[in-house]
């Protein structure tokens, strides 16, 4: 509790702060923007830190902080939204779909205060819902599993069982058969409460299971969680697929790529939009068109990709981008098919 | 057949990873119930060990460095525990639950402080700053897991065929008896409570330097009071108590291997249903085959010499 609290006096105080520090030419707009964590935690290495790594780029350019609130369970979501929003703060970064329901009420009691939701969606117009195409970003990824897989078996281990996740599975189950039609999948999800996204031992043990079955690649969507994947691959051997933010650097010679779904560019454009006096609400899905998720190839992975993967998969990003390629959304009729 | 005996083989060793912290919580619980003094505060001295364990295993690079500050932090809190029980005589239950929430806070806070990530500690990169497999390297087989199963004879032995178990297990049903021989009630409290601080700290210590690579937030996520339901199970006794953990490891390792398999006629059994099975099986054990389980007599009676 402490820690939170403090952190959140902190945040403030930079914030409070910060524009008496600012020269007055460099304030053009000065905004008062804030950011409601999800269960993960803001140091997932995820999707949290995501989120937080756009707020960072936001701070390094106009020296503005945003005040942040790490919650202890999801009762507090609608508790911190609201404190946010009475205290001035303008415009509110809300992380996770699980925010939502929260959100459409603390929005609607203070309409002028700007709304940010990330991966779901409030209609309300001053609430800005940005979600991403997953499935796009993971049929990447699960090409690039197939292809690097020597057993034909993959991976994949999943958070909290929601359609949100079945949609990055879904995705990723795609691009497998895509690549090997013969290829089998093996998934696994933690957990069916929001715990599941920060159980790192539950998730190494989830990995290991599939290890034991045969699996070679593991992909893990599952926040905090996902480390114990990532660190379990790590230990056997096993390459591992990160996601959200570009987790190549966690484990060199392990990691073989990332589904990197950019909540730091949504996060800094809204900070950015606000400051302009740009901002405007309503809902936009980020793809790989838009930019929104990719998969990542860096010096830390670079010697696991093969040209022959490479080719493959930038191949399969243009098909989808064109549209010759449709990726089947799990969350438009809730089954994979 | 080689097919069976790889399942038979990953399925043990799956049981055993999962059931080690279990089997040494419940053994350092067992030592501080029989003396008389309830334990709810296992999951707390876990925690905190395990933070410790990280900690140190992080700063020094070296395991046995860390396995030495995860039980040194558990013993300063089965000491506090102690100071509130046996010296001033407090409720033990709320003392308990005062050292959970006391470490669930303060691994935090002082994660935070200390290494700035929320928290966590740094992963554990370097060699040797973890305990890694002995024989099985994709068993998971380190010392601590042997230390685990060592741990049951030993206090088995401890409890049922030394002097000091024989005043140990006295003094958990009748206190005043222990008094008029005149043995010290408080320090062979004490005694068991320093013991049950040692075995949750190899807990600890297992949690977070064997099994992950690392601290996080809440990373013991109730073990502590399984542990505490497998002595009930077991009857307050070592070895039918190891049996509990063993099947409360075994149907977390088969929940783990169910998910998404196709059962024949049955089809995809649903998530929901494979992780509600342990539960399901507990009480369906506890109402069925455990029979009644009996206290030590002055469990959880502060001990007043004056009378």
């Amino acid at each position: 509790m402490t820690s939170r609290y403090c952190s959140l006096v902190t945040a403030m105080l930079a914030v409070c702060a910060a524009p008496a520090l600012v020269p007055a030419a460099l304030a053009q707009n000065t905004i008062k923007p804030a950011i409601v964590y999800s269960t993960g935690g803001k140091f997932d290495k995820s999707f949290n830190e995501g989120v937080s790594t756009g707020a960072e780029k936001f701070k390094a350019e106009t020296q503005i902080a945003a005040a942040e609130f790490e919650i202890n369970n999801e009762t507090q979501f609608e508790q911190a939204q609201r404190r946010f929003a009475q205290r001035g703060y303008d415009p509110i970064i809300a992380v996770s779909f699980s925010q939502g329901v929260a959100l459409s009420k603390v929005a609607k009691e203070f309409p002028k205060t700007h709304f940010t939701l990330i991966d779901s969606v409030v209609d309300l117009p001053n609430v800005q819902s940005v979600t991403f195409k997953e499935h796009e970003g993971s049929f990447l990824v699960g090409v690039a599993a197939a292809l690097a897989s020597k057993t034909g078996k993959v991976g994949f281990v999943g958070g909290m069982d929601i359609p949100l996740i079945r949609r990055f599975q879904c995705g990723y189950e795609q691009g497998i058969k895509y690549a090997n039609p013969k290829a089998e999948l093996i998934a696994n999800m933690t957990g069916t409460t929001p715990a599941a996204w920060n159980d790192p031992g539950r998730g190494a043990e989830l990995a290991k299971g599939q290890f034991d079955r045969g699996v070679d690649v593991v992909y893990a969507a599952a926040g905090s969680t996902g480390i114990g994947v990532l660190q379990a691959a790590k230990d056997r051997g096993k390459y591992a697929i990160g996601v959200d933010s570009n987790q190549d650097h966690l484990h060199p010679g392990t990691m073989l790529t990332s589904m990197i779904k950019r909540v730091d560019l949504a996060t800094y454009r809204s900070f950015k939009a606000m400051q302009a006096g740009t901002w405007q609400g309503g809902a936009t899905a980020l793809g790989l068109k838009e930019g929104g998720v990719d998969w990542t190839v860096d010096q830390y992975n670079e010697k696991l990709i093969t040209p022959e993967m490479k080719t493959k998969v930038e191949q399969a990003k243009a098909d989808i981008i064109s549209g010759k390629i449709t990726v089947h959304d799990y969350m438009s009729d809730n089954t994979c098919k | 057949m080689d097919d069976l005996a790889a399942i038979v083989f990953l399925t043990a060793a799956a049981t055993l990873r999962t059931a080690t912290p279990l089997i040494l919580c419940a053994m350092g619980g067992l030592f501080s119930e029989k003396s008389g003094i309830v334990d709810v505060g296992l999951e707390g001295k876990m925690l905190m060990a395990a933070f410790f364990g990280a900690s140190a295993a992080a700063l020094t690079g070296s395991a046995w460095w860390g396995v030495a500050a995860a039980i040194g932090a558990a013993e300063i809190m089965a000491l506090l525990h102690g100071f509130a029980c046996i010296t001033y005589r407090g409720n033990q239950v709320v003392s308990g639950v005062a050292l959970n929430i006391l470490a669930a806070g303060l691994t935090v806070v002082l994660g935070n402080a200390w290494f700035h990530q929320g928290g966590q500690t740094p992963p554990l990169e370097q060699a040797g700053s973890r305990m890694l497999p002995i024989f099985f390297p994709h068993a998971g087989d380190n010392i601590l897991v042997y230390a685990a199963l060592a741990s049951v004879p030993f206090t088995w032995w401890l409890i049922a065929r030394t002097r000091f178990g024989l005043r140990l297990r006295a003094v958990g049903e009748m206190p005043l008896a222990v008094d008029a021989a005149g043995v010290s009630v408080s320090w062979l409290r004490y005694r068991a409570v320093l013991l049950c601080g040692f075995f949750a700290g190899l807990a600890g210590a297992y949690l977070s330097i064997a099994q992950n690579a690392g601290f996080s937030r809440d990373m013991t996520a109730g073990q502590g009071f399984i542990a505490l339901a497998a002595i009930i199970f077991g009857k307050w006794q070592p070895f039918p108590a190891f049996g509990a953990c063993l099947i409360f490891g075994l149907l977390d390792a088969v929940a783990i291997r169910l998910q998404g398999v196709r059962v024949p006629g049955v089809g995809e059994v649903p998530v929901q249903f494979i992780q509600a099975l342990p539960y399901l099986l507990t009480m369906f054990l506890l109402a069925g085959f455990i029979g009644r389980a009996v206290a030590p007599k002055a469990i959880g009676v502060p001990y007043e010499k004056e009378h």
